[in-house]
């Protein structure tokens, strides 16, 4: 006869963790800088399926590990966007309220189910110039687990965290040109590979929340773009 | 896996369809008499000009015998590289226009990529086609839809019936109450390779000319300075005619109509 034997939730749970850890760190980084124009998000990444896309007028989303979980929870933060956008106003789909679902989806599959989401996410919104009360913008980082936490200036999720963050908390200044957050971004994501040359434009996906576009404030550059952007 | 809804397609309209049926517009339970004080939109036309196509439409909106709305809107842009005008019940017709346009924005975030103008106009057909328990009571959307096709570098128009019928026009076409006498003007003064001014010219004159013989058509209101909205689509994306531009046409046709002793 086979005996169920028991195993404490405080090993289930780190078990959980360290599954999800490994996944992720195996990845590339991503990061996300607060520049003059907006906010530039900047991924290590050479194909068409992209780890950066748009949620709504100021919203963006990134997402590293498992391309197909992280890219489910966007196409969910999109349904759940233009739904609200829809019974209400577009003004209504804010930063906050979109991280926060996120982190509940996020939270409740790592406790739920037998194998967590191995994926980190990052959610920027873009200020917007016309109410006083939304001119900042906002970075949240939200975690396999569903943790979630905000960030100033700039935010970096998978591969080699520290190693990015350590050039990006040494060289990161507010109010930068495009020009010089773009290659603080590549330098950042330098230092997280393992490769002595510098990543070129083509390996590179990056894009902008643009606080001078009107309506959808999400772009995405095109490799020309990247390069006119990093000799700038 | 994650999701509580169970949808996972990249539409919108059926996303309500099925997870959100209470913010879709649900119009068949209504009777006749309801019906008849909705304020019902007039008269808006299409055409092809040399650059792309041109979207026009009058401001007023009618409830029965009575004036519902001076300065309402039936004409929008759906997406940047195509409009839609509508007829008929303002409310769903205005709420049709509003789901086109979160439609093809979800669609595009979706999958990564913009739908054809087709495939646009093609939805359009399925909304109408869902809403025909609607229609059947009167409360018939009855759109056009234009654009301009990206990849074949040319306007494009379609009309639409109640059923979701969807007819590609190569020239023309005019929708709503004084739409008959819209059409009957765009005739004499719509020739093909139109520039885009010329364009202008021929849709003021054909609003002014259902706005002549249709009392639900409101035309060009000098006095209060109400103008029809024109909007322009080309490889550039979106252009709307000016309302002094729109004035100076007007008064060019006003001029010719006292000289020729026309009353």
């Amino acid at each position: 006869m086979s005996m169920p034997f028991y195993v404490s939730p405080e090993q289930v749970m780190a078990d959980k963790a360290e599954f999800a850890r490994k996944g992720i760190a195996r990845g590339k980084s991503i990061v996300a800088l607060e520049f003059q124009g907006g906010i530039l998000l900047m991924a290590e990444n050479s194909t068409s399926l992209s780890k950066v896309g748009e949620i709504y007028d100021r919203l963006a989303f990134a997402g590293v590990g498992k391309f197909s979980e992280f890219d489910q929870l966007r196409k969910v933060g999109v349904r759940f966007a233009d739904t609200k956008g829809y019974a209400y106003s577009r003004e209504d789909v804010r930063g906050r309220g979109m991280a926060n679902a996120f982190s509940q989806v996020m939270g409740e599959v790592f406790t739920r189910e037998i194998k967590p989401l191995e994926v980190e996410i990052i959610v920027a919104e873009i200020g917007d110039d016309r109410y006083e009360d939304h001119r900042s913008n906002s970075l949240y980082r939200i975690k396999y687990d569903g943790f979630i936490s905000d960030h100033k200036g700039f935010c970096v999720i998978g591969g080699k965290v520290e190693e990015v963050e350590a050039v990006l908390k040494n060289d990161y200044r507010a109010d930068m040109p495009a020009g010089d957050a773009a290659r603080l971004g590549r330098r950042a994501l330098n230092a997280g590979a393992e490769r002595s040359s510098e990543l070129g434009a083509s390996s590179l996906e990056v894009c902008l929340l643009d606080r001078g576009r009107s309506g959808r404030k999400f772009c995405r550059l095109s490799t020309d773009e990247v390069q006119g952007m990093l000799d700038s | 896996m994650l999701v509580r809804g169970s949808y996972q397609g990249s539409s919108f309209f059926e996303l309500l369809q099925l997870d959100h049926r209470h913010l879709m517009p649900d119009l068949s339970a209504w009777g006749r008499s309801a019906i008849e004080s909705v304020p019902h939109g007039t008269t808006v036309l299409a055409m092809r000009f040399s650059t792309g196509v041109l979207v026009a439409g009058d401001r007023l909106a009618t409830a029965g015998h009575s004036v519902a709305s001076r300065d309402v809107v039936k004409v929008f842009e759906t997406d940047p590289y195509s409009v839609m005008a509508i007829s008929g019940a303002a409310g769903p017709c205005i709420e049709m226009a509003r789901i086109l346009s979160v439609e093809l924005e979800h669609y595009e975030k979706i999958e990564g990529e913009r739908l054809e103008l087709e495939g646009k106009a093609n939805k359009l057909s399925q909304m109408i086609r869902a809403n025909l328990p609607a229609a059947m009571q009167g409360l018939a959307v009855v759109p056009l839809f234009a654009g301009f096709d990206t990849r074949r570098k040319t306007g494009r128009l379609w009309k639409f019936d109640i059923t979701g019928g969807r007819y590609e026009e190569t020239e023309f076409d005019a929708t709503g109450s004084g739409g008959l006498y819209a059409r009957e003007s765009l005739k004499h003064g719509w020739t093909r390779n139109l520039g885009r001014d010329e364009a202008v010219k021929v849709a003021v004159a054909a609003l002014s000319a259902a706005a002549d013989e249709d009392r639900a058509t409101g035309g060009v209101d000098l006095e209060r300075g109400i103008y029809p909205i024109i909007k322009m689509c080309t490889t550039t994306g979106h252009a709307d005619a000016t309302e002094a531009e729109i004035a100076a046409c007007y008064r060019e046709i006003l001029a010719a109509r006292t000289a020729g002793g026309n009353r």
